[in-house]
């Protein structure tokens, strides 16, 4: 019999589907994963690299389905995230879930083809660590969330390195940690300007579980563990020139902006307090979000041009 | 008892595209699992022993 629930009322079109894979969240992904199988040693294959680097697209756009099906009741709850196909009944909670498990399978089926058991293995343990321990259980459980969660969204590049060479090493560890380090400030900023969503909608994020003031200090020590963090490649010989100069200029820039935010009311005002002032406070947060995007984008760009800098000069 | 449902034709419209896309999507992958194995293969046939 069939399961009218499943049909939404409303026709789902192409762009909602693709918005349940998290596309921008996949072109971070994407990014990283290229410059990490570019990073690594040896030729490779194009038609096997190509094939390696979709099924991490794939993986991750599963991964995004899957966490849109499972957190639909808590999107709904927020102004940022009430929108999706999901919450805004688009797309049933039945195709989301069942879009993010076949295109788990499919992902990891064309990783083990193109790239071997082990890189397979690591992108679906990253699959499974994103949907099962950060979505289902750390999000609503622990203000930790997006810091242990986040290892999820820093393993491309050493999958894709994997996917190259068949194994690990120093080099694709500390692009993951970079990755690994980055996350929580980035989401942190974020979510002291949206704590009141967060709060409604019963995710504790820090800003709701320590408040405003300790989240600010969180974002420092973060940003000063990162900036150093970030300069690492240039000691194993990865990064080269460029990539001493985004890293060193970017870390300055980046704990400038957390200090900033640090000496800031950021957060603070979110809850009841007047709007106007509230946005101004924010703004420093704001700035620090904005920034780490670029920062990251900026750090692997680097890395990126320098290998095909390499490539070219020879 | 069996129930049918009744789709409106927005719906079925939907339908008939969910199915293209999944169409097209399941000749791609099968494409690329051709592309992988052949160059599998060839990899194989380049490095066996005379």
């Amino acid at each position: 019999m069939t399961d009218i629930s499943a049909f939404p009322a409303q026709a789902a079109s192409a762009s909602d589907y693709i918005a349940l894979l998290k596309p921008r969240v996949m072109s971070l992904v994407v990014f990283t994963g290229i410059v990490g199988y570019l990073c690594a040693p040896g030729a490779g294959d194009i038609v096997l690299g190509f094939s390696a680097i979709l099924a991490l697209a794939v993986g991750a756009g599963a991964s995004g389905a899957l966490n849109m099906w499972y957190d639909s009741d808590i999107d709904a709850r927020m102004a940022r995230t009430a929108s999706r196909p999901v919450p805004s009944g688009r797309v049933s909670r039945e195709e989301a879930l069942g879009l993010g498990v076949t295109l788990s399978v499919l992902s990891v089926l064309t990783m083990i083809l193109a790239a071997g058991l082990f890189a397979a293995a690591l992108l679906a343990f990253t699959i499974f660590f994103y949907a099962v321990v950060y979505t289902m259980w750390l999000k609503r459980s622990t203000p930790q969330n997006i810091v242990i969660g986040g290892l999820s969204g820093a393993l491309p590049p050493a999958i894709a390195w994997a996917a190259k060479t068949g194994g690990l090493a120093l080099d694709p560890v500390i692009l993951v940690a970079i990755i690994f380090m980055w996350t929580p400030p980035h989401f942190w900023a974020l979510a002291l300007t949206q704590s009141r969503d967060y709060r409604n909608a019963g995710v504790p994020m820090l800003p709701v579980t320590d408040g405003a003031k300790s989240t600010r200090l969180h974002i420092l020590a973060y940003s000063l563990i990162l900036a150093p963090l970030a300069c690492a490649p240039l000691a194993t010989g990865l990064g080269g020139p460029l990539y001493a100069v985004v890293s060193i200029a970017g870390g300055i820039a980046f704990v400038a902006l957390a200090v900033r935010v640090a000496f800031s009311k950021a957060g603070d005002l979110a809850e009841g307090g007047e709007v106007y002032a509230a946005k101004a406070e924010n703004k420093s947060a704001l700035h620090l979000f904005i920034f780490s995007i670029f920062y990251l984008t900026a750090l692997f760009a680097a890395l990126l041009i320098e290998r095909i800098a390499g490539a070219v000069l020879g | 008892m069996t129930e049918f449902l009744k789709l409106t034709p927005e719906q079925e419209k939907a339908r008939k595209r969910r199915n293209v896309w999944i169409a097209l999507a399941l000749f791609a992958f099968m494409v690329l699992v051709f592309l992988i194995t052949v160059t599998q293969m060839k990899a194989g046939v380049l490095n066996r022993p005379l």
